[in-house]
């Protein structure tokens, strides 16, 4: 309610002041405690990559929290404080710009998005991750590699084969193909993507990696698995009809699981891999009126160990 | 503006029956774009309840899927090119030559063949369902290759369509910019300089320029596609030695830049009806003003960040994540100022009022995960996730759409000259400020979790904060109801509206209420202040008292 009378207010009241940092208090505990929780909204952690992509985001939503709680406790502020009388027809005080304000809120929100930024940039040369860099003639040599910098090198690399609608690894040195993606924990492991039709996306929320596969190119990309588990492989590139059904499940197991798990697929016969796409295009046949018109799937590729995609995962 | 250029308007028509037709006074084609686009509105939002309804439950049991990928990519290039675009160009057919004191547009002719397109390229796209082979599914992105299979190989096919559709779309967007910034360019009244110019024209200015330079690309891009699909050329085919990763910058040179298309006019009109609704002056007027601009140059060199997983080297990740966490300081300066707009005014909690204040909170939020998704590491998990969805909703339904209602209740007295009901209204916000934040909050959730956008169906551990976004969906389809039922009863015998109901300052405020055909035809006042002298007690042109009481005195009589 500021009528104007009170024109020539006081700058603020101490007890205005000690109000107002207490709020500030409030507001930065709020924040901080958010930017925890913020852990608890990613799926677990499974690769090197996940720990820097979750401390930037919790850094993100703490700041966030901050921004926005100011916000509105502004305009909060604003509709407890200064709603016009009923019957009030008059103009409130025309203030109507402070230089010295603008500057203050131009160079705060300028230094934290460069805060912001400059953390971002480094985890991100950390991280590496890189697409295919053989168009780009700026590329250093360095560069050509994707995924975690510290995991350059690795032994082995597997090859992911993308189509409509399925994925296809392969471990060429040992001659197994299949369409369950098993890795050693704590290995360096090293893709090269290719693409059979569309762009597909290569993303595996656990591992918090996603590359783009795109067709004409091969792409490598690096990462390190952390965690033993089960994980989801989902197409993160809308590539067609089948598109929400083109997940593979992603295997982190002990060296020694790893190992018997090779070698146990060699050893096993080729037959049709996982394709979702595949089973409901038949039953879409034998329907009396199948519907618009689709691409047809690719046919499962031929691997040793065709996994399956019902099992629990835990991410 | 002698009456050499703009011959006596001759006597006015008021019927209905001019809203049908090629008519060139830029009121009616701006109402006639704002009712097209809202029947437009309608359409989509029925393909969004599908889509919602689909995604209520796991499976892809609702719908096939190849509709579901249909509906999807209806729903968004129905939104965008039928919607949002043709609802901004009808506000700015009907407040930029009335906020300048011109009485129409530069080229009105031109101005209603751009109209007219609409109805035509709608008429396209949604004659796309009764195709062979359905309407384009490949998404509004329709990223080669898969935009380009074309599984049944009729020649006439939904995404040809499409591709046409968009292309014509361009075409209608590039008259109507060419019209709206010569417009503003040269026809202001006599005293409106730059820097009196209200807010809405240097957004529209501003947003319009974008138009010219970004659809090029767009449209350059859109016809590359088509050959390709059509006639076997490989501009973006690999086999042909083309690139896909081409067409996306092609597509983002223009599409990120159309966010700013959309969101700056909404900016614009915040910083109208902060002030009329708190009697205060707009806060940093000059730097608001300025903003904008910064904002177009910012914008221009952003694109990239949709691309972030597609491949691009690592100097371009970081460059075009600095350039984009850069367009936050200029919008920040906005957002401050019209905090500062608000506090300590006298704050009136009329229907445009709360449709702002709830568009604010929802921008603000929507601010925050766009950071979010500008750091290279961040986007990298969640792109193309129900994050990204979830964030560009707050922006284009939580602020964008929002500001649109409350640019809609606060104006419809000067151009209908009727009043809308403030109760149904509220009823309206109250419907809209809720199911929006129940519709689009679990969609973050769900991104973080790592469910794709675009998909038919997903694993069941999604399946709570999805129930969730339906209901609200729901509800916001519910939301629209009385919206329209305001409209309808508002417009057919609400109570006659005053010159100035709401006690606006602002040239449009100084005209009968629905302005006459010319505007104010050879009378046009002076500018001799800047806008918003809310509190100031100085007048905004030469002789306003007796304007005002001259409009005073007609509506007496009437
Ligand atoms: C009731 C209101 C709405 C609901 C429930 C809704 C829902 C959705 C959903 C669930 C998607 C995701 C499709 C997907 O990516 O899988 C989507 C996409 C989209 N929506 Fe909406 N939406 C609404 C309103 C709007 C409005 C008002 C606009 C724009 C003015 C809009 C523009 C878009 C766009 C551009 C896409 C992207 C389509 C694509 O991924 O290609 N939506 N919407
Ligand atoms: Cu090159
Ligand atoms: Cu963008």
């Amino acid at each position: 309610m500021s009528n104007s009378s009170d024109r020539s207010r006081p700058p603020i009241s101490s007890a205005g002041l000690a109000g107002l940092l207490a709020w500030i208090g409030l507001l930065v505990a709020l924040s901080w405690w958010m930017a925890q929780q913020a852990y608890r909204w990613l799926p677990v952690q499974a690769s090197t990559a996940a720990p820097l992509v979750d401390g930037l985001f919790s850094f993100e939503t703490g700041i966030g929290t901050f921004v926005f709680g100011g916000v509105v406790s502004v305009m909060a502020w604003v509709l407890i404080k200064h709603r016009a009388e009923k019957y009030d027809e008059s103009d409130a005080e025309p203030i109507e710009g402070n230089t010295r304000l603008e500057v203050i809120w131009t160079v705060i929100p300028l230094l934290l998005v460069m805060a912001i930024a400059v953390y971002a940039m480094r985890v991100n040369t950390k991280l590496g991750v890189l697409g295919p860099m053989e168009h780009i003639h700026l590329a250093n040599p360095v560069e050509d590699q994707g995924g975690y910098a510290a995991d350059r090198l690795p032994a082995e690399q597997v090859e992911v084969i993308a189509r409509q609608w399925s994925w296809e690894f392969s471990y060429p040195s040992v001659n197994v193909s299949t369409t369950e993606l098993h890795l050693p924990v704590d290995q360096p492991v090293s893709f090269r993507l290719v693409s059979d039709d569309v762009i597909h996306g290569f993303y595996i929320p656990a591992f918090r990696l996603k590359q783009d596969v795109i067709p004409g190119r091969a792409i490598n990309f690096n990462l390190t698995p952390t965690r033993q588990g089960r994980y989801r492989l989902r197409d993160s590139q809308f590539s067609g009809t089948w598109f929400a059904a083109n997940q593979a499940d992603v295997v982190v197991e002990s060296p020694e699981a790893y190992q018997a798990w090779l070698k146990n697929a060699a050893s096993q016969p080729l037959q049709p891999g996982l394709s979702d796409a595949v089973i409901e295009y038949g039953e879409r046949k034998q329907l009396k009126n199948p519907g618009w018109a689709t691409v047809p799937p690719a046919p499962p590729p031929q691997v040793n160990v065709p996994g399956s995609n019902s099992l629990p995962h835990d991410a | 503006m002698t009456s050499a250029t703009f011959p006596p308007s001759p006597p006015e028509n008021t019927s209905w029956s001019r809203y049908f037709g090629f008519n060139t006074d830029a009121k009616v084609i701006g109402i006639q774009y704002i009712v097209t686009a809202f029947f437009f509105f309608l359409i989509g939002g029925l393909l969004a309840m599908i889509i919602r309804g689909e995604l209520i439950t796991p499976p892809a049991d609702l719908v096939d899927r190849t509709v579901y990928n249909g509906i999807y990519t209806m729903h968004g290039t129905i939104m965008l090119f039928l919607f949002i675009f043709p609802v901004l160009n009808g506000l700015n057919n009907l407040l930029i030559p009335t906020m300048i004191g011109a009485p129409d547009m530069a080229f009105p002719r031109l101005n209603a063949v751009a109209f007219w397109l609409v109805p035509i390229f709608g008429a396209l796209l949604i004659g796309s369902f009764f195709v062979p082979g359905g309407p384009a599914y490949s998404g509004w992105w329709s990223y080669p290759p898969v935009s380009t299979q074309n599984p049944l190989g009729h020649f006439i096919n939904g995404q040809g369509l499409w591709i046409t559709a968009v292309a014509l779309s361009g075409v209608s967007s590039i008259m109507g910019a060419i019209n709206f910034v010569t417009t503003i360019l040269r026809m202001r009244a006599p005293g409106m300089g730059f820097f009196r110019m209200p807010v809405y024209c240097w957004t529209a200015l501003a947003a319009q320029s974008l138009q010219l330079i970004g659809l090029p690309a767009l449209t350059g891009g859109a016809v590359m596609l088509l050959m390709d699909l059509s006639f076997g050329t490989s501009f973006y085919q690999p086999e042909g030695g083309g690139d896909p990763v081409l067409y996306q910058h092609f597509f983002w040179f223009y599409s990120h830049p159309a966010v700013y298309v959309i969101i700056l006019p909404v900016f614009g009109i915040f910083s109208e009806l902060f002030p009329v609704y708190s009697r205060k002056p707009l806060f940093g007027y000059v730097y608001v003003c300025l903003a904008s601009f910064i904002i177009v140059a910012l914008g221009l060199v952003v694109w990239v960040h949709h691309m972030f997983p597609s491949g691009v080297a690592q100097w371009m990740r970081n460059f075009f994540m600095f350039s984009t966490m850069l367009i936050a300081v200029p919008t920040g300066v906005k957002v401050f100022a019209w905090l500062g707009t608000i506090w300590r005014g006298k704050l009136r909690l009329t229907t445009p009022m709360l449709f702002c204040l709830g568009g604010l909170f929802n921008f603000v939020f929507a601010g925050i995960t766009g950071i979010m998704l500008a750091t290279v590491p961040v986007d990298i998990h969640v792109s193309n996730t129900y994050f990204v969805v979830g964030h560009f909703h707050y922006v284009i339904y939580g602020a964008a759409v929002m500001g649109i209602f409350a640019a809609i209740y606060h104006w419809f007295p000067k151009f209908i000259g009727r009043m809308p009901y403030e109760g149904l209204g509220k009823l309206h916000f109250l419907l809209t400020f809720i199911g929006a934040n129940l519709n689009f909050l679990p969609m973050h959730p769900l991104g973080l979790m790592g469910m794709p956008r675009r998909v038919s169906s997903y694993d069941p551990e999604f399946a709570f904060w999805n129930v969730l976004a339906s209901l609200g969906a729901f509800l916001l389809g519910v939301s629209i109801i009385p919206f329209l039922l305001n409209m309808v009863s508002a417009w057919v015998r609400g109570p006659k509206a005053p010159h100035n109901p709401w006690n606006a300052i602002g040239l449009e405020w100084l005209l009968p209420s629905p302005p006459p055909e010319d505007n104010f035809g050879e009378h046009v006042p002076t500018v001799i202040s800047r806008p918003y002298g809310y509190g100031t007690g100085e007048p905004l042109v030469e002789h306003q008292a007796e304007i005002e009481n001259q409009l005073t005195l007609e509506e007496a009589r009437a």
